[in-house]
């Protein structure tokens, strides 16, 4: 350890930290510029400047790249320090009069306007390298680098052409300290402030999440994508970053399975006339759902894209649903979420609100009441399904704003109602993976995409294959109760099987008479099962009972007759055939 | 065309998808002609080309064999056997006289009450403008009074 005194208090740093560091651990602001944790200092912009009193008397030099030495004293506020700075400062403001940091250090230091001339007024660069460092000594990219020396020096691109060896990963407009680094990049997110995806590689998934820990996101992490940086493990303490984990596959041997793999929302942009993701204040359900959430990135302020706050607000009911053009299905959640909404922007905001619906579906406890809560707090129903959202208007009160057009049904008119922002009550969808699932555990699907239960009223849980049950959304559109409930009652279906301890069989099954047997082998080519094993030494076919499913496969290709199927063998199903024809055959017209 | 004639037509249906597709245009409420008796069998691959044979012999006008679609058995390729026996049977009827309507392999998944229905309807329509099966042997038929024209 070394001790050294800053300011008249002592301190102890390790070796080979800096003056810097040891003014900091003491609380003690230095400003800086060209410094980032982590990064070796280059001392460029001098800003940090500081007066080290030794043997060899006093003199200033840069804090953040001065090692600590035993003994050492430092002052950091003395007169010669402050009017040293005090020029360090109005030459970076002379080059960079509009950098909002350089203001800030001048104004600190008590300086007005520079007495040097300024070049150029758009400059924002300090040349302090920082830029040029992280790329280099973090990213391993090295896609940028001074160019040129002395008055003409800039950061550039070699030979100021986009550069191949850059991997857009925006760590120099990062710790840039002014702002001269911008990424360049078109956003398709309608409202910017609502994009929830990484803003960094390294973030909490959200503000609930379980485990609520940070996660890295290997698509932005530039580890992932260059094997270099790791500077996240410079800050992490207790050392928990762990760069080699891998995705990991593990098997599991289980007795039967439930599948909630839930829904999708309806993708509004699939309906283009109500201008989803081409109108800025076009929003979905989710989209205000993450804007209404207090820890989202409103703050859970509802906000127009350029951030005034909506005077109205127009919710349009069964966008994707009830229409055949999307979904004939009704989605059964919008209307009551759509009123949420209403009520939410009403408790929020001053704004009027309109809800635009077909029919108000409020079904179930207290969802009644809650649309007559509604209604009282002055929400606007207008019985009528939105037929556009636009933003052209055809008089001067509509003039800035989203138009909604619909019919109203109870006036018999067609209405125009300018609204600031307009929410689309989007339905649910199955997953677009839904078939591959459903091919992977052999369970079909109805009409509509959503996994297909063995009976709509008596077996809404179980599917065709025993041991395999679903619950919740994946299965049709459900709110949350229903699919806690279906879900409980899946686990307890799951739980019976696993309780009893013992697996019966299906009784129908499939046998193979020894004594008719030709030995002639098809039956063992077409079981799907491999459940017939053919006896070298009898010359005969047998079926393995355990491992017969009774598709009964074997019996209808068995040429001898030997391979029969229990419950459904070839003499009974002759005796359905007479049954079902013996009218015919008794001579009595079918009527 | 005698208009009161009304074929009859054995339908064997798979028990996993065309039964339930069956199951499901009654629970729709949906309408089709009553000339359909349904046979639930296994699965598709269960039907013996013979069953076919027996039911025509028998006195039936038409044959619906009826499973899942490919890729969707429940044995994982019954659907497949009964296609491969399908075709021979097709040529086995050709040579009998048979004419190719009246015997028809559709895959119908537990959810296509619809395609079950206008199966049904189709079938019965196309076998009514045949006219009921002249088949050796099915002589109750052939002094049915519904075959006078």
């Amino acid at each position: 350890m070394i001790t050294l005194t800053v300011d008249g208090r002592e301190t102890q740093v390790e070796e080979g930290k800096t003056v810097l560091d040891a003014a900091r651990q003491l609380g003690i602001e230095i400003p800086t510029l060209c410094h980032y944790d982590g990064i070796e200092p280059y001392t460029a912009c001098r800003v940090c400047i500081v007066e080290l009193i030794g043997q060899r008397g006093r003199r200033l030099a840069p804090s953040c790249g001065y090692l600590a030495e035993e003994g050492m004293v430092v002052e950091t506020t003395t007169p010669e320090v402050l009017e040293a700075r005090k020029l360090i400062v109005e030459l970076l403001l002379a080059r960079c009069p509009h950098v909002e940091r350089v203001r800030e250090l001048a104004d600190e230091l008590g300086i007005g306007e520079p007495r040097f001339t300024t070049e150029n007024p758009d400059e924002r660069c300090i040349l302090c390298g920082l830029c040029v460092r992280v790329c280099e000594e973090v990213v391993g990219a090295g896609a940028i680098s001074f160019n040129n020396r002395g008055a003409d020096r800039v950061v550039t691109t070699p030979f100021g052409l986009p550069s191949e060896a850059c991997i857009a990963c925006g760590a120099c407009a990062e710790v840039c300290p002014t702002g001269a680094i911008r990424v360049e990049g078109d956003s398709t997110v309608p409202h910017l402030e609502l994009d929830l995806g990484p803003p960094k590689a390294i973030h909490k998934p959200f503000a609930q999440a379980v485990p609520n820990v940070p996660v890295i996101d290997l698509e932005s992490c530039i580890h992932a994508k260059t094997g270099n940086c790791k500077f996240c493990d410079q800050f992490c303490g207790p050392d928990a970053i762990n760069h080699d984990m891998e995705d990991q596959f593990e098997e599991v041997e289980v007795g039967s399975i439930i599948l909630a793999t839930g829904f999708e929302p309806f993708d509004g942009s699939k309906l283009v006339q109500y201008g989803y993701g081409r109108l800025p204040d076009v929003i979905s359900g989710l989209d205000f759902e993450q804007m209404s959430n207090a820890g989202g990135q409103t703050n859970g302020r509802i906000l127009l894209h350029d951030g005034r706050t909506p005077t109205s607000v127009g919710i349009l009911h069964c966008i994707g649903s009830r229409d055949e053009n999307a979904n004939e299905y009704c989605s059964r959640v919008c209307c009551m979420y759509a009123m949420k909404f209403g009520h939410l922007v009403r408790e929020k905001t001053d704004a009027q609100v309109y809800e635009f619906y077909i029919d108000m579906r409020a079904f179930g406890k207290g969802y009644e009441e809650f649309y007559k809560r509604c209604m009282s707090e002055e929400v606007t129903f207008i019985r009528g399904k939105a037929a556009e959202v636009t933003d052209v208007a055809e008089t001067p009160e509509e003039r800035g704003k989203l138009i909604v057009v619909a019919e109203d049904t109870l006036l018999g008119e067609v209405r125009r109602i300018p609204v600031d922002m307009v929410v689309l009550a989007t339905g649910l969808v199955p997953r677009g993976d839904t078939a591959n699932v459903g091919r992977t555990f052999g369970i079909s699907r109805s009409k509509d995409g959503f996994f297909l239960e063995q009976h709509p009223k008596l077996a809404p849980i179980s599917t065709a294959s025993d041991g395999l049950f679903i619950a919740g959304a994946c299965q049709g559109p459900k709110d949350i109760p229903d699919s806690v409930a279906q879900g409980a009652a899946a686990a307890g279906a799951a739980l019976s099987l696993a309780g009893a301890g013992v697996f019966s069989l299906e009784p129908i099954t499939c046998s193979i008479e020894e004594t008719v047997c030709g030995g002639c082998k098809i039956c063992v080519s077409v079981c799907p099962y491999d459940a017939i094993t053919f006896d070298e030494e009898k010359k005969i076919s047998a079926v393995t009972e355990a491992l017969c499913k009774g598709c009964g496969s074997c019996a209808a290709a068995c040429p001898s007759g030997a391979a029969a199927q229990r419950h459904y063998g070839d003499k009974h199903i002759y005796a359905e055939i007479a049954g079902a024809l013996m009218e015919v055959t008794s001579g009595e017209s079918v009527t | 065309m005698n208009e009161e004639y009304e074929p009859t037509i054995i339908g064997f249906l798979c028990r996993w998808c065309s039964y339930l597709g069956a199951d499901l245009a009654g629970t729709s409420r949906m309408h089709y002609p009553a000339n359909l008796i349904p046979i639930r069998v296994m699965c598709s691959g269960r039907v013996d080309p013979t069953f076919v044979m027996r039911a025509l012999a028998d006195g039936a006008d038409g044959v619906l064999i009826a499973g899942c679609h490919p890729g969707d058995c429940h044995y994982q390729c019954g659907n497949y056997r009964a296609a491969g026996r399908y075709s021979l049977l097709c040529d086995m009827l050709e040579q009998f006289g048979v004419e190719k309507e009246r015997v028809r392999l559709e895959w119908i998944s537990a959810a296509e009450g619809e395609k079950f229905a206008s199966v049904v309807t189709e079938m019965t329509n196309d076998i009514r403008r045949l006219g009921p099966l002249k088949w050796n042997g099915n002589g109750a038929k052939a002094d049915s009074p519904a075959l006078e024209e």
